[in-house]
């Protein structure tokens, strides 16, 4: 499939990267001020090579790219809260061409779900996002096999730079602080962290998951998100939960149309106390019990992945 | 301590009364009534609970049979006994309450938590590495009874909002079951 990638950070050129590996074809690549087309295939190096030595992928415009020669239009742009532009907009241009959107932005589906599933509605393009929820960890798509309906809850660390810190603080008796700086030196963590450490990534996608378990039925947004992070957390307190046999992991969880992210104590050698940056996702299931998988959470070419698993359906 | 099965036994019944006078008298009819032997009544009129109702612990002497008696008289008179006595907490729960903790008067919060949610703090462990003037952490082991824990995790939330302190609660559900 040709495929136009918006957004040329580490998953979008990931992706430009990947994409042939996968048998797709990469028609267009934009960043946010410059892009490049060519209906046969762009030369993903030299437009990369080209944004590394003048800062612009290519001649064009990126709303060339949003207009030209596609099957699916992969959105990875950075997530934008409210109105969750300009990724929702770029997702509207596709499916009003009758095009498919695969998204790694989680902004649209966790923002305004109930108007991108509207436009998805009236276009021949169908809508995927995957990559919007635990990056390499397939949930969506084995809640999509295990069948909304039949799951009761989901539960897990979906943020790592969030469970690097703890793993890190638990494990070393530092303080918030240090481990902070470390991550931040190993680019663990940006250097504005705040959407990792205090719980706004992890609530996001688990409004994504809240979506999707409710099936059109309602929807919900940050703003239905009881949401704590852990920026305040005391070494004192990791050191008191190791002494009872547990840690302390910053965990999602969506159960009874509730979306909750905060630290929690869980045992300290237990399934859901994955160390470094490490994610799980744990879901409940009616009738296959419980499900653990994990994983790759973040990273360019495991998100992308998971972006390109979406392309690999949207051909079936 | 070996009490025989049929002998007389000291209990502790804790209730919620209904802030309204002679509640505490019709409280106590039962007791007198069944022959229990009263040892001690904590009244903490002050400490009123989430529900508006004031916490009272009392103190007795019975055989098992009366204490039987006892209890289900208290609730025939639609009293709320919140523990009963021989009745054990059946769940344990742990949760770590992180802020200014000393400066929020601790053993003042112990204790709302203790009448309010009906739990029994079993365990406290502080850590104020830096002193008491800055932030510190205290872990707390509840015994509640079964089924409980959720509502009580509930009450320490707005306890803990009402002091600005984090509570670390555990998960409950999940792997930790």
């Amino acid at each position: 499939m040709r495929l136009a990638i918006v957004g040329a950070g580490a998953v979008g050129t990931a992706v430009a990267e990947l994409a042939g590996e996968y048998g797709h074809t990469v028609t267009g690549l934009a960043d946010s001020s410059s892009g490049v087309v060519d209906g046969d295939g762009i030369d993903v190096d030299a437009a990369l090579e080209r944004k590394r030595s003048e800062g612009a992928v290519g001649a064009n415009a990126p709303d060339d790219v949003l207009h030209g020669p596609y099957e699916v239009l992969v959105e990875a742009t950075p997530t934008t809260l409210g109105n969750a532009e300009p990724g929702f907009g770029h997702v509207r241009t596709a499916l009003d061409r009758d095009r498919h959107a695969v998204l790694a932005n989680k902004g649209p589906v966790a923002e305004r779900y109930g108007d991108v599933r509207a436009l998805e509605e009236k276009s021949a393009g169908d809508l995927l996002f995957e990559a919007t929820v635990g990056g390499a960890i397939p949930v969506l798509s084995t809640i999509a096999d295990v069948g909304a309906g039949n799951v009761s809850a989901v539960r897990g660390v979906l943020n790592g730079t969030a469970n690097f810190v703890l793993s890190r603080m638990a494990a070393e008796g530092l303080s918030y602080e240090h481990v902070l700086a470390e991550a931040q030196d190993l680019g663990v963590a940006e250097a504005d962290p705040s959407f990792d450490v205090e719980g706004t990534d992890a609530a996001l996608k688990c409004v994504i998951v809240a979506n999707v378990l409710a099936e059109d039925d309602r929807e919900f947004t940050l703003a239905d998100a009881e949401v704590s992070g852990i920026r305040d957390l005391q070494a004192s307190a990791l050191d008191l939960a190791t002494e009872a046999g547990q840690t302390i992991r910053l965990i999602g969880e969506v159960s009874g149309g509730d979306v909750r992210v905060g630290p929690r104590l869980v045992p300290e050698h237990g399934t859901l106390a994955v160390g470094g940056t490490r994610n799980i996702v744990q879901l409940e299931t009616a009738h296959a019990g419980r499900l653990n998988i994990s994983g790759r959470g973040a990273g360019g070419p495991e998100t992308a992945s998971a972006v390109l698993a979406d392309v690999g359906r949207l051909g079936e | 301590m070996s009490d025989s099965p049929d002998g007389v036994g000291p209990y502790t019944i804790r209730l919620e009364l209904v802030d309204r006078p002679g509640e505490l008298l019709r409280a106590l009819a039962p007791i007198a009534d069944n022959g229990g032997n009263l040892l001690s009544i904590f009244h903490e009129r002050g400490n009123v609970t989430p529900r508006g109702q004031i916490p009272v612990e009392v103190d007795l002497e019975a055989t098992p049979e009366q204490f039987d008696a006892i209890v289900d008289g208290l609730r025939e008179a639609e009293i709320t006994v919140i523990q009963a006595g021989a009745e054990r907490y059946s769940e344990e729960v742990t949760v770590i309450l992180v802020g200014h903790l000393v400066d929020t008067d601790l053993s003042n919060t112990l204790s709302t938590v203790q009448e309010s949610t009906g739990a029994s703090v079993q365990a406290v462990s502080l850590s104020a590495p830096e002193g008491t003037e800055t932030e510190s952490s205290a872990r707390l082991r509840l015994a509640t009874h079964s089924g409980e824990i959720d509502a009580v995790l509930a009450d320490i939330r707005e306890i803990a909002a009402e002091k600005q302190l984090q509570v670390i609660e555990p998960l409950t559900g999940g792997e930790a079951e």
